[in-house]
């Protein structure tokens, strides 16, 4: 089968008897992509039409529901829940700027300076993966119950004082505020982005940092000028990974935070499933969707990605 | 070609010069403590082949390795605890070590810029033109060609007006034919800018086309130091006389001193060598490996023996072997004093009876003989080379 695969011409083939075989090349790609395109027809493509039907549909639970293009939803669902879209975005830039600000240094670390270390840390990076996504931010809710060593910790060293007075604890507790919830979702998402800053870092040349070194530049102007540019891709991908999944969370919030916590996730979760005002919690997912993805473009074309090797 | 060019007074503050220095890693000795000095000025090439540790002792100069003992100075100054960026020292990389992310114009501003240097449009327009590359400014260096970026490696150190230049293998990358230009090439800026460049390659040839002086290289050690001619020539150690070009040698003994010659014997003949080319102990009856290159030979069949001037150090043999090659013709002897001695006949007159198995007298000017200390490998260096061209 690779003997008959071709890359397809440019100019048609000028020999009508050459197309049994030339025609089989040319669908390969199609049909590698067949499952996948299938796969994601069945259950991405057609539940967003479903949603976004939905969205548009009035009615009652007992009555049924018909679409009345009634976009209206659109505009009351936002002017009623500003403030979980706001502080989602707060919340998930938070903890992907805590996962960057942690998983650089550790990053750079199993890159450059690892060794022989380089495997272990990597599987202590991964690690967690193997517990569910639940029973780690359950975990957290005991690392951080009242009374517990951190908590009395963190008061005995008056940190909890200032994080209170900048409004992200409350009083002398660390579960159900801000602060717990960020920290969730720096814990849970930290390895995405760690692993695509791992492998940018672990890309560049050494030499380069011999030639910058060579080249006038000391270890933080290297730094800054070369390693930090070549890690671009990386840094872009890695924030991505965590700021996405993170503005969309509802476990962290709902586990560590308090109703003052409640992220978009968490509204979207209650209209489907306790209230069941379907078109609203379908007109917020798309609102969340239609955000991200103004802001991830933003963020790429700012950050000039497009422009690196 | 193979002068060594006139450099200023000695005591010069240019100078680089290295007082044992040495580097071990653990066990492993790569550099054994050396003293070398590169005077200002000058095309200097450290030779050797892989692993004998000629990068290792470049990247001491370039402070990109600490060295175990001894100290660098560049001109007065010892620089021997200074980090690299602190060095007026460039380097060019093997693998050019181009930064991907920026383009041409921005590499070889690189180092201008690093020094606070604000207004470097000019200098890096002229520094571009000099190695001809005006016209790629804007590109990034995966769109260039390998000698391009070889170019831009030199531009991007040679901008800073280096005190010295460190080259380290910077051809290695590329094909035989683009190698050759870019020797020519590198000479010709060195000759422009008067930076002293410090050239390390396992390449003899682009060794001695391109420096004015050569220092062999091997195993951690200096073999021999001198002009590319004089290397040649005079080899002192049996590794010199086989990396640099091939050398045919005999074991001979020494019979008698005369005048400033010594008389050595060699299976049942005699052969003499000028007492200044020798660097052997000569006892009466001591051995010396006497040394003769390929081309310095002639070549008569040996119905012809009679018409050989006398005077000539000659010995018998048959041709074992002939290769033509053009402008010569290869010829492999093999003699009861030596099983293959290599005898290059350039192509004036082919005489027609030299071909395998004809009986030969090999007869050269005893003035072309060198003579070596016999209590070392005859073969050192010669695998090596082979390896290298492999």
């Amino acid at each position: 089968m690779a003997t008959l695969t071709q890359a397809p011409p440019v100019a048609p083939p000028p020999a009508p008897e050459k197309r049994p075989p030339r025609r089989r090349g040319r669908w390969t790609p199609y049909l590698l992509l067949l499952p996948g395109l299938l796969w994601l027809l069945v259950f991405f493509a057609l539940p967003v039409i479903y949603q976004a039907s939905t969205s548009v549909q009035t009615g009652s639970l007992e009555q049924g529901y018909e679409v009345t293009w009634h976009f209206a939803t659109y505009w009351e669902a936002l002017s009623e829940y500003w403030p979980q879209f706001v502080r989602s975005v707060l919340y998930a830039a938070s903890a992907t700027v805590l996962c960057l600000l942690l998983g650089y240094p550790l990053a750079y670390l199993i890159a450059f300076r690892a060794g022989r270390w380089r495997n272990l840390i990597m599987i202590l990076v991964i690690a967690p993966f193997f517990t569910s996504f639940l029973i780690r931010t359950l975990a957290w809710k005991t690392i951080l119950a009242d009374g517990g060593p951190v908590v009395d910790a963190l008061n005995a060293l008056h940190v909890l004082d200032v994080t209170a007075w900048l409004g992200w604890t409350a009083g002398d507790r660390v579960l159900a505020t801000p602060l717990a919830v960020v920290c969730g979702l720096t814990y849970n998402f930290l390895p995405f982005m760690i692993l695509p800053l791992y492998t940018s870092l672990e890309r560049i040349d050494p030499r380069l940092h011999e030639a910058a070194n060579d080249l006038y530049a000391k270890p933080s102007t290297t730094f800054r000028r070369v390693t930090f540019p070549l890690s671009m891709p990386g840094v872009v991908s890695g924030t991505l990974l965590t700021f996405i999944p993170a503005s969309g969370d509802y476990i962290n919030s709902d586990l560590l935070g308090s109703t003052d916590t409640r992220m978009v996730g968490n509204v979207i979760q209650s209209q489907f499933l306790r209230i069941l005002d379907y078109p609203t919690a379908a007109a917020l997912s798309f609102i969340l969707m239609a955000a991200i993805l103004a802001i991830v473009t933003l963020y790429i074309r700012k950050s000039g990605t497009e422009d690196l090797v | 070609m193979k002068t060594t060019k006139d450099t200023t007074a000695p005591g010069d503050s240019g100078d680089v010069r290295l007082t044992g220095i040495g580097k071990t890693y653990g066990a492993f000795t790569a550099v054994h403590p050396l003293d070398l000095t590169v005077p200002e000025g000058s095309f200097f090439a450290l030779l050797g082949a892989s692993g004998c540790g000629k990068t290792t002792t470049l990247r001491m100069i370039a402070g990109l390795e600490e060295p175990t003992s001894g100290t660098v100075h560049l001109g007065d100054q010892d620089v021997t605890a200074l980090p690299p960026y602190k060095r007026p020292v460039n380097t060019v990389f093997q693998s050019y070590a181009l930064f991907p992310h920026l383009d041409i114009f921005e590499n070889v501003a690189f180092g201008l810029r690093r020094r606070g240097i604000r207004s470097v449009k000019k200098q890096v327009e002229e520094m571009l033109e000099l190695v001809q590359l005006g016209e790629q400014a804007r590109k990034k260096p995966h769109q260039l060609s390998g000698g391009q970026q070889q170019r831009v490696a030199v531009a991007r150190a040679l901008i800073n007006h280096p005190k010295v230049l460190l080259l380290d293998e910077p051809l290695g990358a590329l094909d035989l034919k683009l190698r050759r230009q870019m020797q020519l090439e590198l000479k010709r800026i060195q000759t422009e800018v008067g930076i002293t460049f410090v050239h390390v390659t396992h390449d003899q040839e682009e060794a001695m086309t391109m420096a004015d002086t050569v220092a062999v290289m091997n195993a951690g050690r200096v073999e021999q130091l001198g002009a590319p001619a004089d290397l040649y020539e005079n080899p002192r150690t049996t590794f010199v006389a086989n990396f640099l070009g091939t050398s045919n040698f005999i074991e001979a003994e020494v019979d008698s001193a005369s005048g400033g010659e010594l008389v050595l014997r060699a299976g049942g003949g005699k052969l003499i060598l000028p007492e200044a080319r020798n660097s052997a102990p000569t006892t009466t009856g001591g051995k010396v490996l006497v040394g003769v290159r390929p081309e310095k030979i002639s070549l008569t069949h040996a119905d012809d023996a009679g018409g050989i001037p006398a005077g000539r150090n000659r010995i018998t043999g048959r041709i074992a072997g002939a290769g033509f090659i053009g402008v010569s013709t290869q010829f492999v002897v093999d003699s009861p004093v030596c099983a293959d001695f290599e005898v290059y006949v350039q192509n004036i007159d082919r005489d027609p009876r030299l071909v395998p198995g004809a009986e030969v007298v090999l007869h050269w000017n005893p003035a072309h003989t060198f003579g070596l200390d016999a209590a070392q490998d005859i073969d050192a260096g010669v695998e090596t080379v082979e390896e290298e061209v492999a």
